[in-house]
């Protein structure tokens, strides 16, 4: 097996058990993070700053080496731009997110909980992300086009 | 504040770190779970590697049903209408907006990207919004 694999493999293993250990599996610390007038729960901060404190160090070092040690070269975002796109695409995530307590990662790894609700939530998320397929086809990438097409 | 778990929250938070520095050390790669699950549906020539994330996350769900199955608890009460609507918004807005709270709220402020910066302010906004509304509106539960 590439060893690439076996390094995806390890590290949503990983992840998982963060998830699980710090309790962001259960939809109920989500909402009680993101509701600020209940029970507020602030664990869901510390989750964040656990994880930025380390990988923030990481992402000091390791681009330094010039290329990661599996791999030719790095694959790390360059965009600095704000567009329309991602305000209201982050903004549709907060919804759901906030309805249902579930973002992607957890609700994939408590697909092994068994509950209906959360079996329910992973369809319709695959289903939304088909859904946003459909949309970039036939709506986003035209109007880029013919952006592209006015802009030379 | 007494469902406050500060110290399960800063372990689970680093394992969470560890993982994506891994992807990044080692096939300096993002771990953004919804661009890895989304971008499946295009057939990309990474699809093993994206698999192998998804099955590790599996598989660590598994593990965690073996030694703390607690953490599988769901805790609110939301109708079959509700959970399919939050799934939709999940969905479609994380390829929307390119991320979720791994992509953008752990990898992306941990690079200090503008970007991630207004997308995670974004969702957490809305969302303290939703829980808000479903809370002081609702009840507690939709």
């Amino acid at each position: 097996m590439e060893r690439n694999t076996l390094i995806a493999f390890a590290a949503g293993l990983t992840f998982a058990l963060g998830l699980g250990i710090s309790g962001m599996t259960r939809p109920d610390k989500v909402v009680n993070f993101l509701d600020l007038t209940g029970n507020w729960d602030p664990s869901l901060a510390f989750v964040m700053i656990g994880a930025i404190a380390v990988h923030f160090v990481a992402y000091r070092m390791v681009p330094r080496m010039g290329s990661p040690l599996f791999s030719e070269r790095f694959g790390i975002p360059t965009r600095r731009d704000i567009d329309p796109r991602l305000v209201v695409g982050s903004a549709m995530f907060g919804i759901g997110w906030g309805l249902g307590g579930f973002c992607p990662g957890p609700a994939l790894v408590s697909i092994i909980g068994g509950a209906s609700s959360t079996l329910l939530f992973v369809g319709a998320m695959l289903a939304g992300m088909g859904l946003f397929e459909v949309f970039n086809r036939k709506v986003l990438q035209p109007i880029e086009a013919r952006r592209y097409k006015a802009a030379k | 504040m007494e469902n406050f778990t500060p110290y399960s929250a800063l372990i689970g938070g680093t394992l969470i770190g560890l993982s994506a520095s891994m992807m990044l050390l080692f096939s300096g790669r993002i771990a953004g779970i919804s661009g890895i699950i989304g971008g499946l549906i295009r057939r990309p020539p990474d699809v093993l590697q994206r698999l192998a994330f998804i099955g590790g996350l599996v598989a660590g769900g598994l593990l965690l049903l073996g030694v703390y199955p607690e953490t599988f608890t769901i805790g609110i009460e939301r109708s079959p209408a509700a959970i399919v609507a939050a799934g939709l918004f999940v969905g479609f807005g994380t390829r929307l907006g390119n991320g979720c709270t791994s992509g953008h709220g752990v990898c992306g402020l941990s690079r200090l990207s503008p970007r991630s910066a207004v997308a995670t302010v974004t969702f957490m906004a809305s969302g303290a919004l939703t829980a808000l509304v479903v809370t002081q509106l609702f009840g507690g539960s939709i």
